[in-house]
């Protein structure tokens, strides 16, 4: 196992050094240059002088070999350079939203879990009733309902009903809890649902599949109770492609969270990336991908381990 | 003598209709949902097509006397904040809309195709190196690459199509490639490799037409995601631009911030983001149980 879990993080180095010429050549592919497009919106009073000074301050006049080394040497002790729009480090500008990114996403998986693991369940034992055609109907909305629209929705709600709004400053949960709550729990509302959709159709058809098989059928044979038969015969057997689904949306949820983070204006890592996009803050961008990549990679990883703690069969080399 | 009638000819052609026909209404009745669901898509797609003539009003032409009128008989979802009707501009955003969904995931899917099957056709290093590759682009979620590819390439209708057909490429040849590799030790594929047939033979001609049932479902699931992705790109402002109407660009802007006092902006072209999307899903599940219904996508 321990083997497995270095031989597996060892992998990792590969792809993620694939992540990073991927962007850097992205970013490389930008029509004309960075420097020209950052003083674009400056009107004419920009020299030559000026721009190739800009230049050689973001290491622009090096060869792209130089350049990528650097960078990459940079990354591996976690400084992703400077911002090229505030200056400011990339690293404190992370640090400072990454806290309130990271809280939606695991209230939404949370959110998402709880609700998905009965309502699949529950929609596979009554399939083709009414109650499996509603949760169906319910989960493929969740699919198809933008998350920043429900944001839009839930404000204007608020609005319309309560003549009230979730707070705009933010308050960390470990200062006054209420306040973070009632300010955070809405964006996770909304970009729970679709995640909840996600897991609840997994949950349903995986179960469906091991409530075919003999041995739910020997447990109800010899006379197991309903509620045994289920939680420990198919539920245990089905939670493999739950969990993979519930893994892979946990690194999917920080896209979900460009969008949503915008409704409800709220400072995380996806309201920093379509502002950096919008400030060709290309230094930025770079950055924002890489450890989205990173955070996908690893939680991938943190996927396969699980599978071995549940379920033995699984076999390492 | 009997004569055998031309593929083109009137029999023919009526007897090919009367089999699809057969076969849609065989679908209809086994998935009354999945037809709901196509019934739906039908109407979209009529609507983008026929925008000129179903249209009330001229989606661009802003009118100051009619700003952000509530929901009327002659302004069925209402005006916006330039006293443009809404329906309209709904209407016409069904072409972008539409437009985008097909494009896109139909080039995703089918370079996805093409990758997946020569990657599991070739094997040893060729394989390993398009799944490593592939591997690269499937660690960033949807959005996060298509909003990078739109920093590089700008916005606009035509780049935000590349920006979400090339995330849409690995996760067709995933699915495609798995299939293929079961297909690859079939006895007619050793059959057509023993008769010496050329690669690009075997591959287009034996291999990807039994792949078609992953290949259409990912296409299926590709144009609900297409089309939200398109939403919520042009919502962030990085997607089409004004003065294209676009239902993402539709909920931004004066959407937002006149929400309050005029809900209609907001609430209409949602509804039709969502209402496209739904009806997208429901046909596609739908051709999933019918056609592959282990196969998760």
């Amino acid at each position: 196992m321990l083997r497995y879990v270095i031989r597996r993080v060892l992998l990792m180095i590969p792809t993620l050094l694939g992540v990073a010429v991927l962007i850097f050549i992205l970013m490389r592919l930008i029509p004309g240059d960075i420097v020209e497009i950052r003083f674009a919106g400056e009107g004419g009073g920009v020299t030559e002088e000026m721009m190739a000074q800009e230049r050689s301050r973001l290491g622009l006049d090096q060869s792209l070999v130089w350049q990528f080394v650097h960078w990459i040497v940079g990354i591996a002790r976690f400084d992703f350079g400077i911002s090229m729009w505030t200056g400011q480090p990339i690293s404190y500008e992370i640090g400072l939203r990454f806290g309130l990114s990271l809280q939606i996403a695991i209230m939404a998986t949370l959110l998402a879990t709880l609700l998905a693991i009965p309502l699949g369940t529950l929609s596979a034992l009554k399939q083709d009733t009414l109650i499996d055609y509603a949760v169906r109907v319910f989960s493929i909305a969740g699919l198809a309902t933008p998350s920043f629209w429900l944001g839009i929705l839930m404000i204007l709600g608020f609005l319309i009903f309560f003549q009230w709004m979730p707070p705009i400053r933010y308050t960390p949960i470990w200062v006054d809890p209420v306040a973070n709550l009632t300010q955070l729990i809405w964006p996770a509302l909304a970009t729970g649902y679709r995640y909840s959709a996600v897991a609840t159709r997994m949950t349903r058809s995986a179960v469906l599949e091991v409530l075919r098989e003999d041995h739910v059928r020997t447990a109800r044979a010899k006379g197991l109770r309903e509620r045994i038969v289920l939680v420990r015969h198919a539920v245990k057997n089905a939670l493999l492609p739950i969990i993979t689904v519930i893994g892979l949306e946990f690194a999917f949820l920080l896209g979900g969270l460009v969008v949503t983070e915008q409704v409800f204006n709220l400072n995380g890592i996806g309201l920093l990336f379509v502002k950096a996009v919008g400030n060709h803050d290309y230094t930025m961008v770079q950055a924002l991908v890489m450890l989205v990549a990173m955070v996908f990679i690893v939680t991938n990883l943190v996927v396969d381990i699980l599978y071995a703690w549940i379920d033995p069969r699984v076999y390492y080399r | 003598m009997t004569e055998v009638a031309a593929p083109w000819s009137g029999i023919v052609l009526a007897g090919r209709l009367q089999r699809g026909g057969g076969a849609l209404l065989r679908f209809a009745r086994g998935q009354p949902l999945g037809a709901a669901g196509m019934l739906i898509v039908l109407l979209f797609i009529l609507a983008a097509a026929g925008a000129r003539f179903i249209a009330p009003f001229d989606p661009l032409t802003p009118d100051y006397a009619a700003m952000m009128t509530p929901p009327s008989l002659s302004h069925w979802f209402g005006t916006d904040d330039f006293g443009r009707d809404i329906l309209s501009r709904i209407i016409f955003g069904a072409r972008t809309a539409m437009l985008v969904g097909f494009v896109a995931s139909f080039a995703g899917a089918t370079l996805g195709l093409v990758i997946g099957v020569a990657s599991a056709y070739f094997k040893g290093w060729v394989d390993s190196t398009i799944q490593r590759l592939l591997d690269v682009f499937m660690s960033f979620p949807l959005i996060v690459l298509a909003l990078a590819i739109v920093s590089v390439f700008g916005s606009g209708v035509n780049n935000v199509i590349v920006a979400i057909t090339i995330p849409m490429v690995p996760r067709c040849a995933r699915v495609v490639r798995s299939s293929a590799l079961v297909l690859r030790e079939v006895p007619y594929v050793d059959a057509a490799r023993a008769l010496g047939f050329s690669h690009s033979r075997i591959v287009f001609r034996h291999m990807l037409p039994n792949v078609v049932a992953p290949y259409l479902i990912m296409l299926t699931s590709f144009m609900g995601q297409a089309i939200l992705l398109e939403a919520s790109l042009s919502f962030l402002g990085l997607g089409v631009q004004e003065p294209t109407p676009a239902w993402g660009l539709m909920l931004q802007g004066g959407a937002e911030q006149y929400a309050e006092s005029a809900p209609w902006m907001p609430i209409f072209p949602g509804l039709a983001i969502t209402a496209s999307v739904f009806a997208f899903n429901l046909f596609g599940d739908a051709l999933r149980d019918v056609l592959d219904p282990k196969l998760r996508v």
